[in-house]
């Protein structure tokens, strides 16, 4: 560690595209999009191919050979989830750049609706969802999509607040540079504002992805498949309550806890490089 | 506006579901307050086993979604250990009590090391005990950070018991869906649409209610602690009384 200042030692910070670690998530994130976007089965049908001992409480057997069944259900609650949250990130911002308008009659009705879905069960908003697509003619997407519809405006709301706490984040001298620049509102918010408050805003965002995970099984009340609409069906076909329902706690957890690990890591990461 | 409106006797039915959504909230929220502020110490606590079992614990309630431990507890587990499942109730309860207990745990947690360490230090001074130190220092000092977080939690649950109705209880959801399913065989009633968006609007007028508790007991505690006017020594004896 020499004192003296080096310019031969300086390395100018490398652009994203250039860095390892980024292309690494990019990449990983780009194949596991595609692979939810061809490679799931999203069919409603789920039997079971062995009978269960009915003298047993817990069939082990039974419990093992759903596992495939268990996995097909997890891989649609993530595919409902992944792009529930794709609408979730767009429209958050937008409902954060509308509640932050100056004029009244944008800001204040935005705020009433982001505080009206905030408080509200998303379930009751999935039935509420459901009934009201159902009555239009011109548009019936699959149960999947109405499902990511409606986790995708109710986590909107959440992430238009973690987007709100980002920007006032930003330091007010940055707003009066880009003002004193004469930069035009586009460019202030796409090349200063947004660049430096979405870092901070990341972890939040990755919490809100969690936990929309644990709100998608709730498609079945709109009929989509998912973890939860196996379990149900094999209840229902088999009249065995006890291995389906554990089967899916374990396959939750196995997808969740990784998930809020990595968002861990992801939090750590940027607080240390942005210190 | 008049169009928006139910009938009488469907807003009939959907007060008996509100008053079972207020019950489990209720029965929710205890348990809940409870197991954060056990959990919330233990894990902090000098023994490990204890902070591993806190840890544990914490985890695995956060980690698993409310609907997903629902039906492992109401279902799953009576029909394994031969419980009867007569009150539904109470489980669902228990469900959405110990999910709160986990998420509850790491807000009395965060509030008990944002206390300055020089509350602890100067209570280890004048020969506290640990309970005492608990009791009568450090919790009363965290409740005000405590506060806020719990009242958002509190909201998250109301949300939450909206779910028991898919275990078949009747709560105000599942009233909606009775009423649904009468307007299927009687003659065309209201509006689907409406019907839920009325449900929605008794939800937001819940959370309200419950924010607005909140608010009037952070603003009790902010008073008890800016305290009252300043006493001179002629009031002393007064005060003191």
């Amino acid at each position: 560690m020499t004192t003296a200042f080096d310019a031969n030692q300086v390395q100018p910070p490398k652009p994203w595209y250039r860095r390892g670690d980024v292309l690494t998530v990019l990449i990983a994130f780009a194949l596991g999009y595609a692979f939810l976007l061809f490679g799931v089965d999203e069919s409603t049908r789920f039997r079971t191919r062995l009978n269960p001992d009915p003298d047993l409480t817990f069939d082990w057997m039974y419990f093992w050979h759903m596992v495939p069944l268990m996995w097909r259900g997890l891989l649609a609650t993530v595919k409902a989830t992944v792009y529930g949250f794709t609408i979730a990130i767009f429209l958050g911002l937008v409902f954060a750049l509308l509640r932050r308008s100056k004029l009244r009659p944008v800001s204040w009705p935005t705020a009433f609706v982001i505080e009206f879905i905030r408080s509200t069960p998303i379930l009751v908003q999935l039935y509420f969802l459901h009934a009201l697509i159902r009555t239009w003619d011109w548009y019936s997407p699959a149960t999947i999509t109405i499902l990511a519809i409606g986790l995708g405006i109710h986590y909107a709301t959440y992430c238009s607040e973690a987007y709100r706490a980002g920007i006032n984040s930003v330091d007010k001298g940055q707003w009066e540079a880009s003002t004193a620049l004469n930069l035009g509102p586009v460019s202030k918010w796409t090349k200063v504002i947004l660049p430096q408050a979405i870092p901070n805003v990341l972890p939040a965002l990755g919490n809100y992805l969690v936990a929309a995970m644990k709100d998608a099984p709730l498609g079945i009340a709109v009929n989509a498949t998912g973890i939860l609409f196996f379990a149900n069906a094999i209840r229902g076909g088999d009249f065995r309550a006890v291995e389906p329902y554990m089967l899916m706690g374990v396959g939750f957890l196995i997808a969740s806890l990784p998930a809020a690990w990595l968002v861990r890591r992801l939090e750590r990461k940027i607080t240390y490089e942005r210190t | 506006m008049d169009g928006l409106l139910l009938e009488a006797n469907q807003y009939r039915l959907l007060r008996d579901g509100a008053w079972v959504t207020l019950q489990i909230l209720g029965l929710a929220f205890v348990l809940g307050v409870v197991l954060s502020l056990v959990v919330g110490v233990g894990r902090l606590s000098e023994r490990r086993w204890v902070r591993g079992i806190a840890l544990v614990y914490v985890e695995f309630f956060r980690g698993i979604s409310s609907i997903v431990l629902l039906f492992i507890v109401a279902i799953a587990i009576p029909i394994l250990l031969g419980v009867s499942q007569a009150s539904i109730l109470m489980l669902g309860s228990l469900a959405l009590g110990a999910n709160m207990g986990g998420y509850g745990a790491e807000i009395v947690r965060g509030s008990i090391q944002a206390i300055p360490k020089g509350q602890s230090e100067a209570s280890i001074a004048l020969n506290l005990s640990n309970t005492q130190r608990l009791r009568y220092v450090v919790l009363p000092q965290a409740l005000r950070i405590i506060l806020p977080p719990f009242g958002n939690l509190t909201i998250e649950i109301l949300k939450g018991t909206a779910l028991v109705s898919l275990v078949g209880l009747a709560d105000i959801t599942q009233a909606g869906n009775f009423i649904r399913q009468q307007q299927l065989f009687g003659d065309a009633g209201t509006d689907r649409t409406i019907l839920f968006l009325n449900i929605l609007v008794i939800y937001f007028v819940l959370a309200q209610i419950i924010n607005g508790l909140f608010r009037l007991a952070e603003w009790r505690l902010e008073k008890r602690f800016s305290g009252g006017e300043h006493l001179t020594p002629l009031d002393l004896p007064e005060a003191t009384k």
